[in-house]
């Protein structure tokens, strides 16, 4: 850590999706996908975010992407407004910011061949003179751990391990700070899931990179990230560095997703009572009152029913979005 | 008793005017009332297996070595109408994607009675009083109105609680679930396997679970098999195979698995390589070009079965070592 500006600070970071209807396809509501979300990631480090489904985790990986609109709110990338940006300077920042994303199948051109998809973003963006784009991309092979050969295949000659190899490497063509992983290891079988985690573990300490992790399994997130922020319906329920998230949580939902996660130790399983969380996420486009959780939540008092929880430290660095935050959260 | 046991199954595929064999050696059990797992990557042959009991197979696919005993009468020697009689009757299965596995222009009654009517020649009355019954029994509120709706107004959870209850509507003595929760969030996951292994042992009936996730084997099943490339490479108790794995395949897996009760800078000792090309005939033990013990002998020779306590293994070189690589785990 340093006391440097982080890289990627986003505040306040709100994301709204029209609802359409009818012939003239008018706007008749609004979804709110992000709101509120803050966070910042230092230089070097990893910052997770997890939930379930819909809760908004990708929306904010887009947002920083310049995938969808902010409605409101700021994302500064080291230092500047990322709104404020002109031609030039947003294709500059395009250039910092690279995505990883779920399935290397869809997300690499399946007519061209790998050496053509890591040499495209070097001539596009005139990173390498013709004659050495050749070594370079032997190079950004060589550092996914792929031999040169590689070069020379499509995308379906490939496996999905090193298909998401290939997908690495043309974010690292860039050259890029920060990398925006969307559900990068998800899809991949256990054995390869871990030597892509690897890989990422390795080339950040490399190449001094930066990772925004969006995923949802919980102990891979714990793994990679230094800092995780845990997202329900749009907002961010409690934010921490790893270890204190894990070991001592205090927003009852980050307990409840622990909780839900088997550990692969018999023993400690089969001896274990677990309450699952009952009740599933609801609709954000009719989202419930105060408390987004209150519904599932076992600590719910008549606050949480109408006030909005605020983000407050519990600790220094731990914030969560509890009026109960007090309470110990039982286990189970 | 054992309700099923699945003896060297074989299961090749027509290709180019050969065959060509992707399951090479499927062997497990499952007694009333127990859950066993099948562990494994893509391509090793646990979903066919699946399929293979179902009488399921699709075209080109078939048994082609091995027995599937079910009460004690042969799977495989019966013919296809007495095949048909047995599926979603007495052997039912819960598919891993409930969209696609029912029917998106038939409403929920339709799909959970069908099987009630046909195969215990229930009246539509009494069908849909059971069909009642079931949605209540795993937790589906307003079952009246659920009843009359359609897949897509269900949520992804919802969808395969009536997949389990469509599964139970029989009474099965036996119930096989391929991958049930991996398209799921980890709270409704949750929520799932607690209802099926609470229903299953309520029912006596025997589960059959496929995944690959080692967390769920360690809270729900009983007794595992894994299998790798085409083959069950080791089989144990849950407990057994965790305290003490023996194939290098599985201690490989395992230390694969970031988990949430070690330090987080616990490293992860991948396994190097890829899952073989099940289409691609390779001798011996088809773990040996990945495996760190590796000697001449797994290029030559399918290991043989070592059995110490009901523990039992494939490999050349397990009665090695039984200390190395399990410290890292445990």
């Amino acid at each position: 850590m340093t006391n440097e500006a982080p890289l990627l600070e986003v505040e306040n970071l709100q994301v709204d999706f029209a609802i359409r209807k009818g012939l003239m396809q008018r706007t008749v509501g609004v979804v709110r996908a992000v709101s509120g979300v803050s966070f910042s990631i230092p230089r070097g480090t990893s910052f997770g975010l997890v939930g379930e489904s819909g809760c908004g985790k990708t929306t904010v990986a887009r947002a920083v992407l310049q995938l969808v609109e902010a409605s409101a709110g700021t994302i500064r990338f080291d230092g500047e407004d990322i709104a404020g940006m002109d031609a030039p300077a947003l294709q500059k920042f395009r250039s910092r910011v690279q995505a990883v994303f779920q399935d290397p199948f869809s997300s690499l051109n399946p007519r061209m061949s790998t050496g053509r998809i890591l040499s495209e973003p070097l001539r596009v963006h005139r990173l390498k003179p013709d004659s050495e784009i050749k070594a370079e991309v032997a190079r950004l092979l060589d550092i996914c751990g792929l031999p040169a050969r590689f070069a020379d295949l499509y995308p379906h000659e490939m496996s999905g391990g090193q298909r998401q190899r290939v997908g690495i490497a043309r974010a690292l063509a860039m050259n890029p700070e920060l990398i925006v992983c969307d559900e990068a290891v998800s899809a991949l079988d256990v054995s390869i899931q871990a030597q892509i985690i690897n890989l990422l573990e390795d080339l950040q300490k490399e190449l001094g990179l930066t990772y925004l992790f969006i995923g949802h399994d919980l102990s891979v997130v714990r793994h990679i990230c230094d800092q995780v922020g845990v997202m329900y319906l749009g907002r961010m329920a409690e934010t921490a560095p790893s270890d204190p998230l894990f070991a001592k949580p205090r927003h009852p939902y980050t307990r409840a997703l622990i909780d839900a996660v088997p550990n692969p130790d018999p023993d400690y399983e089969q001896g274990r009572e677990i309450a699952p969380l009952e009740g599933e996420v609801p609709s954000p486009a009719n989202p419930p009152s105060g408390c987004f959780f209150h519904p599932r939540c076992r600590l719910a008092t008549e606050r949480c029913r109408r006030e909005v929880p605020v983000l407050d430290p519990v600790e220094p660095g731990h914030l969560a979005a509890c009026w109960e935050t007090g309470v110990t959260v039982p286990s189970g | 008793m054992t309700l099923l046991r699945v003896e060297n199954l074989a299961i090749d595929v027509a290709r180019d005017g050969g065959t060509c064999r992707l399951v090479h050696d499927a062997h497990f059990s499952v007694d009333r009332g127990e859950t066993i797992a099948i562990v494994g990557e893509s391509g090793s042959g646990k979903s066919l297996t699946a399929l293979a009991v179902m009488d399921l197979l699709g075209e080109g696919l078939s048994v082609s070595g091995g027995r599937i005993l079910f009460d004690d009468q042969d799977l495989t020697a019966l013919s296809p109408r007495e095949r048909n009689a047995l599926r979603g009757s007495k052997v039912a299965m819960i598919f891993q994607e409930p969209m696609t596995s029912l029917n998106p222009v038939r409403s929920i009654e339709h799909q959970l009675t069908e099987g009630m009517r046909l195969k215990m020649k229930l009246s539509r009355k009494a069908a849909r009083a059971r069909a009642l019954e079931l949605l209540n029994e795993v937790g589906i509120s307003d079952p009246v109105r659920r009843l009359k709706q359609y897949p897509h107004q269900l949520s992804g959870g919802m969808r395969q609680r009536v997949m389990i209850a469509i599964a139970l509507s029989c009474e099965p003595d036996l119930i096989l679930a391929d991958e049930p929760t991996t398209a799921l969030d980890v709270t409704i996951q949750a929520q799932i396997l607690a209802l099926t292994s609470r229903l299953c042992r309520d029912h006596g009936v025997g589960l059959v679970l496929i995944t690959h996730n080692l967390g769920i084997v360690a809270r729900y099943a009983q007794n595992v098999a894994v299998m790798y490339g085409g083959r069950v490479v080791e089989r144990a108790t849950a407990r057994q195979l965790y305290r003490d794995p023996q194939h290098p395949y599985t201690r490989g897996l395992l230390a694969s698995v970031p988990r949430l009760d070690l330090p987080r800078d616990t490293p992860l000792r991948p396994i190097p390589g890829a899952p073989p090309d099940p289409t691609v005939e390779l001798p011996g033990c088809r773990f040996h070009p990945r495996c760190p013990k590796a000697t001449d002998i797994c290029a030559r020779q399918v290991p043989e079965f070592s059995v110490t306590d009901g523990h039992e293994v494939a490999c050349w070189n397990a009665a090695v070592d039984h200390t190395e690589g399990k410290g890292a785990v445990a």
